[in-house]
């Protein structure tokens, strides 16, 4: 067990060694500086620049920048669903895969253009190579699309009054070629080297050992598993995802999968940091997420290393924690630690089933999906803490009696307007639809004995659960939920279209807003952001908002489940 | 939105081709170079595959080790775990049944020293491992099947088991194992 422990600490600091470096690295390459990296990537990016006819200098306002994203999103979503819904006749199908219907293909376009990887489908059966490799273009530019609105929300930080905020083209295409893509190309070559396969060949059959005749599904799945962890997006390749032994051979790959998952989250703040000059305030940001990240993981770790209490009074000794769903090879801990890093970044691959996670621990995992900015998804999980700083601004200056000022900006009605509605969307679409779920399933328990897997108090964490990973464009699951229903695919999606996009317009617009104003000099009554007792702040209002409001549906599932087995 | 669309249109079509054809392309070639060109290794008995070195297989006859209970049923092109929740009866019930199984096979072994991997399913349902533990309590049941002595079983764990320096955990993988098994006279 301390063993076990030691391979999480070493993931821990490794991440935050390279997430440093990396960090003002992504600061250089958004604000427009040189990096030593020039050479290789001037001239791809002059030929995407050239084939696109764009001009990287034509800087943009927020509305610009929005209209821009959405614009290039709904393309995305055209193309997304003609392939899903074609690809049983179109090449690259060696299996033989069906086309999706269109409430699976609505759900998976939804799904991936937004960053979740909800997967309702199986890898192995319910796409083709080709719809493999679509998802995995989805997989690069929806989480590039997330990096440039948070590039854009960084340079409407700094200390000065424009409007003008950048080109958000040039912040999408830096975003994939010079972090993403070669990121990428790094962690793919670790896995093909320990065995994950990258072919285009179809399945593979033979004879086992005892006689049994046996079909093995492969394909080209180390490209995407590589984008899939760095690009906080997790769909994976096969239907169990990272606890595939193809997608994830050994614990040496579990752990750059696991150090992939949090890099470039946590990259971003010290982004943010070197883009504002304000070191102390992004340390500030890193420490609150830190130790959110930490009560979530501890309490997790200890829950599943001693092991389901059910199986020990049957009398059987778990020497290796909670099994069930777990690979022999990665053991409980680093089990848990994936758990808690995957749902508190937005990414949603899993290396253990998370259905079989002991009670607590997949609370814990709902929370970290709930909070959704302890780390949170590349760029997207900056703007979700962003919200929250304001609303801490707002507070805290009430509190004082100081007039609430972020960064010299004075923060006004309309800013506060914004933060609130975006802070109580994320609990209102999930509790409500929740809500919605379980009253169709209470009033119907033989038309919908299909959704559930467990009973009782499980059950209802299986709904639960589904609706916060979609809303908080996760995309793990409770894999029991049989989710491949019209209504689930359409639910789900309508949930991730909200959630995604409602809080990429609200950070902006504040963000913009702020922009244009004034900027006062700091005084001796200005409320300074970048201290504990700012980051104290942060976090009550973080634990208020987020996590209080979840209490009673917790209690419902999660909790009623733990003291039910005691 | 109209002076969007076009920009949109170009750059979508230009990264369809880098992420969908120039990157893939990319690793995939470099995938020549790695362990079994990147198509999946395979284990090779007398010329003949008999299974993936890195997925696990089904073993249920009495002279093998056994792996652990697979909910896809060892199935390589339908991965799934159980999903079953910790307090479901039915999954109790389950896991109850695999104990008395287990027993019954393996009449010189106590219910206490079973470890719970070779009773709970795993995570993909291809899990190649079990732990040392898991290995050391078919000991007696392989060497009556197969009327060889429990030493040289013993001495062929040892031989097998692999412990990873980060985790600490110790465990053999079954398909290399049983391969071992049948050469043992």
């Amino acid at each position: 067990m301390n063993t076990e422990i030691i391979g999480i600490i070493i993931m821990f600091l490794a991440t935050v060694a390279l997430a440093i470096p990396l960090g003002s690295y992504i600061g250089k390459v958004y604000n427009g500086n040189s990096t030593w990296a020039d050479p290789i990537f001037n001239p791809l990016d002059k030929i995407f620049f050239k084939f696109t006819g764009i001009n990287p200098s034509n800087e943009m306002n927020w509305k610009q920048h929005l209209a821009a994203l959405l614009t290039i999103n709904l393309l995305w979503f055209l193309f997304s669903m003609f392939i899903l819904m074609n690809m049983g006749w179109l090449p690259l199908n060696p299996d033989g895969n069906p086309s999706m219907g269109a409430d699976l293909a609505f759900n998976t376009t939804i799904s991936f253009v937004s960053n979740t990887n909800l997967q309702h489908y199986s890898g192995e059966s319910g796409v083709s190579y080709l719809g493999q490799m679509v998802l995995m273009l989805f997989q690069f530019i929806s989480a590039a699309a997330g990096m440039a609105v948070c590039a854009v929300v960084f340079m409407a930080m700094k200390e000065k009054t424009t409007e003008k905020l950048g080109n958000f083209y040039n912040f999408f295409i830096k975003s994939c070629t010079r972090v993403l893509l070669p990121l990428s190309i790094v962690v793919a070559t670790i896995l093909l080297f320990n065995g994950t396969p990258m072919t285009f060949k179809g399945k593979q059959q033979f004879v086992s050992l005892q006689g049994d005749t046996v079909n093995v599904s492969r394909g080209p799945a180390a490209a995407m598993v590589a984008i899939k962890q760095l690009g906080t997006n997790g769909g994976g390749f096969f239907g169990t995802n990272s606890a595939h032994p193809l997608e994830n051979p050994n614990y040496f790959t579990n752990m750059v999968e696991n150090v992939s998952i949090i890099l470039i989250p946590i990259a971003m703040v010290f982004a943010l940091g070197f883009i504002l000059k304000r070191k102390r305030f992004a340390w500030m940001v890193f420490g609150v997420m830190t130790i959110g990240f930490l009560l979530l993981l501890i309490p997790t770790i200890h829950n599943e290393a001693s092991g389901n209490h059910a199986i020990s009074k049957i009398g059987i000794t778990q020497p290796l924690g909670s099994m069930e769903g777990k690979e022999v090879r990665l053991g409980s801990a680093a089990s848990s630690f994936w758990a808690i890093t995957t749902t508190c970044t937005s990414n949603g691959s899993v290396n253990a089933m998370h259905d079989s996670l002991t009670p607590l621990s997949g609370m814990f995992a709902m929370l970290g999906m709930m909070v959704n900015s302890f780390y949170g998804g590349v760029g997207v999980g900056f703007l979700n803490f962003y919200i929250f700083i304001i609303i801490a601004v707002f507070i805290s200056g009430l509190m004082v009696g100081r007039t609430p000022e972020f960064l010299g900006k004075k923060i006004e009605a309309k800013e506060m307007k914004i933060a609130a509605i975006i802070a109580l969307l994320h609990p209102l679409l999930i509790l409500s639809a929740t809500a919605l779920s379980s009253w169709l399933y209470a009033h119907h328990p033989t038309a919908y004995a299909g959704w559930l897997n467990n009973p009782g108090n499980h059950g209802f964490s299986e709904m639960l659960y589904e609706y916060t990973s979609s809303s908080a464009n996760n995309g793990s699951g409770f894999e029991g939920l049989g989710d491949n229903t019209p209504f689930w695919n359409i639910s789900c999606g309508i949930v991730m279209l909200l959630s995604r996009f409602l809080p990429i317009i609200g950070p902006l617009a504040i963000a913009g807003i702020l922009a244009k104003k004034k900027f006062v000099p700091p005084s001796a009554g200005t409320l300074q952001t970048d201290t504990g007792t700012f980051g104290i702040m942060v976090f009550a209002v973080i634990l208020i908002i987020a996590a209080l409001s979840f209490f009673p549906a917790l209690a419902l599932g999660p909790i009623a489940e733990y003291f039910g087995m005691r | 939105m109209k002076q969007n669309i076009l920009p949109a249109i170009r750059l979508t079509l230009v990264c369809i081709i880098v992420f969908m054809v120039i990157y893939p392309a990319l690793i995939w070639a470099l995938a020549k170079a790695a362990p079994a060109k990147g198509e999946g290794e395979t284990v090779i008995v007398n010329g003949k595959v008999v299974g993936y070195k890195l997925e696990g297989q089904s073993f249920t006859a009495d002279q093998y080790f056994n792996g652990r209970p697979s909910a896809a049923g060892y199935n390589a092109a339908g991965s799934s775990g159980s999903n079953k929740g910790p307090s479901n009866a039915d999954y109790l019930k389950e896991v109850q049944t695999r104990i008395d199984s287990f027993l019954a096979h393996n009449p010189t072994v106590q219910k206490e020293d079973i470890p719970s991997d070779l009773v709970t399913a795993s995570g993909s349902g291809l899990d190649p491992d079990i732990s040392l533990k898991a290995a050391l309590v078919q000991v007696d049941r392989i060497a009556k099947a197969r009327s060889i002595s429990k030493e040289a079983i013993m001495a062929l764990i040892q031989h097998h088991v692999e412990k990873s320096v980060f985790n600490g955990i110790e465990k053999i993988n079954v398909l290399k194992t049983n391969i071992e098994l049948d050469k043992l006279k």
